[in-house]
């Protein structure tokens, strides 16, 4: 299962519309070993596109290098689909790569750029096998 | 001459959960074969047809090697290398 908090929901819901119809991207960082998704962080996508997205390279590595200074790790791994499910496709099963990750997915396809019905699901992704999971949105996280 | 090599964790497998292992090469290719010899397989997973594959970056001192010779980025003892898996999908094929 998922557990959210509703602002970082809400900010995630936001960046997916706000670049519809590109496929927005980006992570939820937290402690390792915590599970929890403190930290979003918002990443450009380097492949500018409808139907992909990717993080530029030297991004990344700034990225992955702020976790290890702060021991975190990516808790979710976010993008959405324009004009498809929410659900992952051939190419994001894959390339999923954080076996410990929630692969969260976002759909626009019916509110595009606007407030509106979005979908909004998460998955793990291991080995090439997807396991949709519940999302719980809390108020904030416990402690 | 030893290279620290930063592990990600979908490839820990190879090292028995290590974050970071060293291996010796004045290249990236010479570096890979040396990884390989210790961490068998683990060549498989960063190249495919000779060259490294398109969602493996590999990094040298924060420099991503696609832009200082790939496979062939000159090493020298005390250099840095990362490896990460690109993060990429869509909806799309690709």
């Amino acid at each position: 299962m998922l557990t959210i908090d509703r602002a970082t929901y809400d900010a995630i819901v936001a960046h997916a519309r706000r670049d519809h119809p590109d496929e927005a991207c980006g992570i939820v960082a937290g402690p390792e070993g915590s599970d929890r998704p403190e930290r979003l962080v918002e990443m450009v996508n380097a492949a500018g596109s409808p139907t992909f997205y990717e993080f530029d390279s030297t991004e990344l590595l700034e990225l992955y290098k702020e976790m290890w200074d702060r021991d975190e790790e990516p808790v979710v791994i976010y993008h959405s689909h324009t004009a498809t499910e929410a659900f992952p496709s051939r190419t994001d099963i894959g390339l999923a790569s954080e076996p410990g990750a929630h692969y969260v997915l976002v759909s626009t396809r019916d509110g595009g750029n606007n407030d509106g019905p979005v979908e909004f699901r998460s998955y793990r992704i291991v080995d090439g096998e997807v396991t949709e999971e519940e999302v719980t949105v809390v108020d904030e996280l416990s402690n | 001459m030893a290279i620290e090599v930063r592990i990600p964790t979908i490839l820990r497998t190879y090292t028995d959960g290590a974050k970071a292992v060293t291996a010796e090469g004045g290249s990236l290719s010479a570096l890979i074969d040396d990884l390989d010899g210790n961490h068998p397989g683990i060549k498989d997973r960063l190249i495919e047809n000779g060259d490294l594959r398109r969602f493996v970056n590999v990094y040298v001192n924060d420099e991503d090697v696609r832009f200082i010779g790939g496979l062939g980025a000159e090493l020298s003892d005390g250099d840095q290398v990362v490896v990460l898996p690109a993060v990429a999908g869509g909806s799309g094929p690709h």
